[in-house]
């Protein structure tokens, strides 16, 4: 049996509940000691399979070479680029979270419990933060009052999100 | 502070917790914390990496809580001593193999480690002895939030805190805790009660070992999870989880001396015997042996201090604890007598252990049952 990554002889092969579904991977020596999936300690399978590793079997159909070139993103503070993330699956700096936004997005879905982020926020942020999170809650309020056709709430929460987005600028 | 001073004395943690039996030795948070738009310190270039340590450095030598601390670079340092700090968990094995550019700065009494440069910019770690999750974090987060007056760490609204690998964003908070289970092993119980665990997203790993081997019966639970719940949340869970397990702990342990006294005491009798006449000991039969040793302490074989005599002994026969106690390069069969030699002199004050087997109980167990028992 051939590796999911590459074309060399799989020697690992792991099986995991991820999401509920039934998931095998097979790997070869490199591969696996690579992706860290000889260390029981930091590995899941969901890293794997769900975007974790843009290029790998959750992505790219199997048989096609692992390393697709890259679009030619790269990061402007640090010089990182996304043939980097693929290889490393780390970052270069902290401004790379938006240069590859969408990469992260694949990245942490199924890697926590949720895909934003609740808790310490540093002092001198909390005004930020806690504007940040009101318009997250009046947007899933906004969606229910529509799906409810409940309009004349909808305009309201709506005036209040454009309100609290102003003050942003 | 010198190296020779901050290691004299055992850490504060290492005396020993309240209550849990003795089942958890240590609690253990971890914060990852990078500075904005610096590169992280696996993609910095030397220059970066030397600005980055040049800012972070004073900003942590100047809190109250790091007054008179150690700190130092790592290159300053020989591989015993990173070796030590290693064995006493003041910071990683990746970081032990770090040079210049990289530094650690602990507090006096070892209750606060922060390493620089290793895969974050800042990795800060506050221990506690016994189940003490929350006042840890408690005082890992008061010491972060300080420095935030004169470091801008790098958090966005969505992910929180940023770090070098995204199984850390969020919180950035690694919390776990030591446990030693031997009444679990012994009553093979062990397995289930790991898998338990882990069904809800908590690590579980064997502390010495390879794989799923383990060592003196020492695991470690922590969790996973860092973004989408906050640092009390998961705490909470994790103190939860914990204490059922050194409730199971505790049952197990009672059931045995219960059901099979005799095999307990044969078992922690061995161990004594060992430990008191052994010239040559490897660490896996030391750790093993120890681990039978602190079980009897805590279920009345011993007195109550052995269980922390036991626990020093743990980070003492280590390998490098045993290079620098001897002040040279050791061969393995060195170490092996020198580690015996300790152990011996450590517990020559220890008397043979007090076993009561209750006389009618002590022929219970189905196989061994005679009609003569009533």
């Amino acid at each position: 049996m051939k590796c999911d990554f590459c074309d060399q002889k799989a020697t690992v092969f792991l099986t995991q509940l991820v999401e509920g579904q039934m998931k095998k991977v097979c790997l070869c020596d490199n591969c696996a000691k690579e992706r860290g999936v000889t260390d029981p300690t930091g590995f899941s399978l969901a890293d794997l399979l769900l975007g974790g590793l843009p290029g790998g079997p959750g992505t790219v159909p199997a048989g096609q070479p692992k390393a697709a070139p890259g679009n030619g993103k790269k990061c402007v503070t640090c010089g990182f680029t996304l043939d980097d993330l693929r290889r490393v699956r780390r970052f270069g700096c902290s401004d790379c979270y938006s240069t590859f936004s969408e990469e992260v997005a694949q990245m942490v879905r199924g890697m926590h419990k949720g895909t934003s982020h609740l808790g310490k926020v540093p002092e001198g942020l909390m005004a930020i933060q806690f504007r940040h999170q009101r318009i997250e809650e009046l947007r899933s309020r906004l969606d229910q009052a529509i799906a409810s056709e409940s309009y004349e709430e909808a305009a309201g929460i709506r005036d209040e999100i454009r309100t609290l987005d102003e003050v942003k600028i | 502070m010198r190296f020779s001073t901050l290691i004299k004395h055992p850490a504060d943690w290492m005396a020993g917790g309240p209550g849990e039996h003795g089942a958890v030795l240590t609690s253990r948070i971890r914060l990852a914390r990078n500075l904005n738009r610096h590169p992280f310190p696996g993609w910095a270039k030397r220059d970066q990496r030397a600005a980055a340590l040049d800012l972070m450095r004073p900003a942590i030598e100047a809190l109250p809580a790091m007054k008179g601390a150690f700190s130092h670079e790592l290159g300053d340092l020989t591989s015993v001593q990173k070796q030590v700090l290693v064995e006493r968990h003041l910071i990683s094995r990746e970081h032990a193999a770090r040079g210049d550019g990289s530094a650690a700065v602990i507090e006096r009494r070892q209750t606060f480690s922060i390493m620089l440069n290793e895969e974050d910019h800042l990795r800060m770690q506050a221990i506690r002895p016994g189940l003490q999750l929350s006042a840890a974090f408690a005082a890992l987060s008061e010491l972060d939030t300080e420095l935030e007056n004169s470091l801008e760490f790098a958090f966005d609204p969505t992910l929180g805190y940023l770090t070098t690998c995204p199984t850390n964003l969020g919180t950035g908070l690694r919390a776990s805790a030591m446990l030693h289970l031997p009444g679990l092993v012994l009553s093979d119980q062990i397995g289930q009660v790991l898998q338990a665990v882990n069904k809800i997203g908590l690590a579980v790993r064997g502390l010495y070992g390879e794989g799923t081997e383990s060592l003196g019966n020492l695991y470690q639970i922590s969790n996973q999870s860092t973004l989408g719940e906050s640092e009390e949340t998961i705490i909470r869970r994790l103190e939860r989880v914990i204490s059922q397990v050194a409730n199971h702990e505790q049952n197990a342990r009672e059931k045995l001396l219960q059901d099979d006294p005799e095999m307990v005491a044969d078992k922690i009798g061995r161990a004594y015997g060992v430990l008191r006449f052994a010239h040559i000991i490897d660490s896996k039969e030391a750790l093993n042996h120890l681990s039978l040793l602190r079980l009897g302490g805590t279920i009345g074989f011993f007195p109550p201090e052995t269980v922390v005599l036991c626990d020093t002994l743990l980070m003492d026969i280590q390998p490098a604890h045993l290079q620098l106690h001897s002040g040279r390069k050791l061969s393995a069969e060195e170490r092996d007598s020198i580690r015996a030699e300790i152990v011996r002199s450590r517990l020559l004050s220890l008397e043979s252990p007090d076993i009561r087997i209750p006389a009618n109980e002590s022929n219970t167990s189905p196989d061994t049952s005679n009609p003569g028992d009533a």
